[in-house]
């Protein structure tokens, strides 16, 4: 029977097709929870920057709101303007959306545990990092709206401009690592928490974090949707769900974008003193408290930090970032070289 | 070297790392909210709130119908009638505040010569139509019935400075 079970489970189409709907149910669920409560966390830590309170009504200490505004969002109605394009403006938000959890298939939570274990990993996360900007694009073009349009267009040279580094950023960590595979990066991270590359590789990964806001749109370079001038940016048009489905996606790709730190520079899902009982607690939970790390300083840049102008934006990305992280790419790659660090595979 | 300097501190991050410790620092100080419907901030006795119509203690209506409030309302929110009434004195028979006209400058109550109409302490009047905030005389007496214990406590101390 339980032979039946496993030969149906790992030769059949159907079976194979149901553990990998299980697979993505086991990440998605969860994430999109943590979206929900992420929102709540934002909200509870600018308050506290502030000296407010927060959301504290609904439900004990207002943890039942991320529920009540996912409600609210569900039961508007949507509306689509007469003179934009219905179909790419419908499709806009989905976009951005699947983009944003089609790129956990690579995340690895544990030691084996990830949906795709492929060896192109990184690779992978960046090409679909770099399609978001299409749900945004087509959001902005499809509106038929001045403000959305001019969100749009900020939003995706911002993203544009700050991919490049961050794919030095990627480069640097493949040096160290010499692999793609996610998995590869983390393993080699083992060892007490300074082996992270977070400190052998501490200006990349500033750099790295920065651009990380850069690229969801954070403060302080939350200008495709700085209310002062553009009202709400490339979503300006968007309501209900449509929007709910663009928010969604911001926050997951926060996340996504944490956990990709994480992986990187903060040793994955390796406890950070490599003895008991620091290993016994699940790698998963580690992963989490990394993550959830990123977040809270996410939540407090935003908190703490006003918003970029635009030719600053521009002027940081080109002008600072790609140098610095060029350079640091060329001192990396020659101290591999010449220190004989590099990795042997 | 002014420069150099500059430039070292802006690639080392200082001030941001200062402004990060800053919010930090706030992140643990004590809340400042008030959690309004559960709890309420102070009110001076001289707060201008909701208007009533004040009686005297043996349930006579102070109001002599002098309509020098209805003069002084720079918002004209105040529309008064009267005539004597069956014993010889003056009285009202229309005394209507429209609320959503009012700014609650308080002028009717310096204005008024028996302390009739006062603006007490309630703040707390919203209404779902519009229709409700027309307060006519009925609305301000029997407001002045359900305040006057707090009204006249707050005249009371502020009667030093009148």
């Amino acid at each position: 029977m339980t032979a039946d079970l496993i030969h149906f489970f790992t030769t059949n189409w159907l079976g194979q097709g149901i553990v990998i709907f299980a697979q993505c149910l086991a990440v998605t669920v969860p994430l999109l929870i943590a979206v929900a409560y992420m929102t709540y966390v934002d909200r509870k830590v600018w308050a506290a920057i502030q000296l407010r309170r927060g959301p504290n009504v609904v439900g004990p200490f207002g943890l039942l709101q991320p529920m009540a505004d996912g409600l609210k969002l569900v039961l508007k109605e949507t509306i689509i303007p007469s003179s934009a394009n219905s179909v790419l403006f419908v499709i806009a938000p989905m976009i951005t959306f699947m983009t944003a959890l089609v790129a956990w298939a690579v995340v690895p939570f544990d030691d084996g545990w990830v949906i795709a274990d492929i060896n192109v990993g990184i690779l992978y996360l960046f090409a679909i990092s770099s399609l978001g900007v299409y749900g945004i694009i087509i959001a902005g073009w499809a509106s038929n709206s001045k403000y959305a349009f001019l969100g749009a267009l900020r939003s995706a040279a911002q993203m544009v401009s700050y991919e490049v580094s961050i794919g030095f950023v990627l480069i640097t960590v493949l040096l160290c690592v010499g692999s793609l595979n996610l998995s590869d990066v983390v393993e080699s991270q083992r060892g007490w928490f300074w082996r992270w590359y977070f400190l052998p590789l501490l200006p990349m990964f500033v750099i790295f974090f920065v651009s990380a806001l850069a690229e969801t749109n954070r403060t302080p370079f939350d200008l495709p949707m700085s209310e002062a001038e553009l009202v709400a940016g490339f979503h300006t048009e968007y309501s209900a769900m449509t929007f709910g489905l663009f928010f969604l996606g911001e926050y997951a790709n926060m996340i996504l974008l944490s956990a990709l730190g994480a992986v990187l520079f903060l040793g994955g899902w390796l406890s950070p003193i490599p003895y008991a009982p620091f290993t016994l607690i699940p790698g998963v939970v580690w992963f989490a408290l990394k993550i959830a790390f990123l977040l809270f300083v996410f939540s407090w840049t935003k908190g703490t930090l006003p918003r970029y102008r635009y030719d600053q934006l521009m002027r940081l990305g080109w002008k600072v970032f790609l140098p610095v992280s060029l350079g640091w790419v060329v001192l990396t790659a020659a101290v591999l070289q010449f220190g004989g660090w590099l990795p042997k595979s | 070297m002014a420069s150099l300097d500059r430039t070292a501190r802006a690639f080392l991050l200082t001030e941001l790392i200062s402004g990060f410790a800053l919010t930090l620092k706030y992140m643990f100080k004590p809340k400042v909210t008030v959690n309004y419907p559960h709890e309420k901030g102070p009110l001076s006795p001289r707060f201008r709130g909701e208007h009533v119509l004040r009686r005297y203690p043996n349930g006579e209506e102070r109001c002599i119908a002098c309509k020098l409030c209805e003069a002084i309302c720079p918002a004209q929110a105040i529309t008064i009638e009267a005539e004597p009434r069956d014993d010889g004195s003056r009285r009202t028979t229309r005394y209507d505040i429209d609320m959503t006209k009012c700014i609650y400058c308080g002028f009717c109550q310096e204005a008024c010569p028996v302390d009739a109409i006062v603006e007490g302490p309630n703040f707390e009047f919203s209404t779902e139509t519009r229709e409700e905030l027309m307060y006519n005389k009925d609305k301000l007496l029997a407001n002045g019935d359900r305040w006057e214990s707090l009204i006249a406590a707050n005249l009371h101390a502020d009667a030093a400075y009148r």
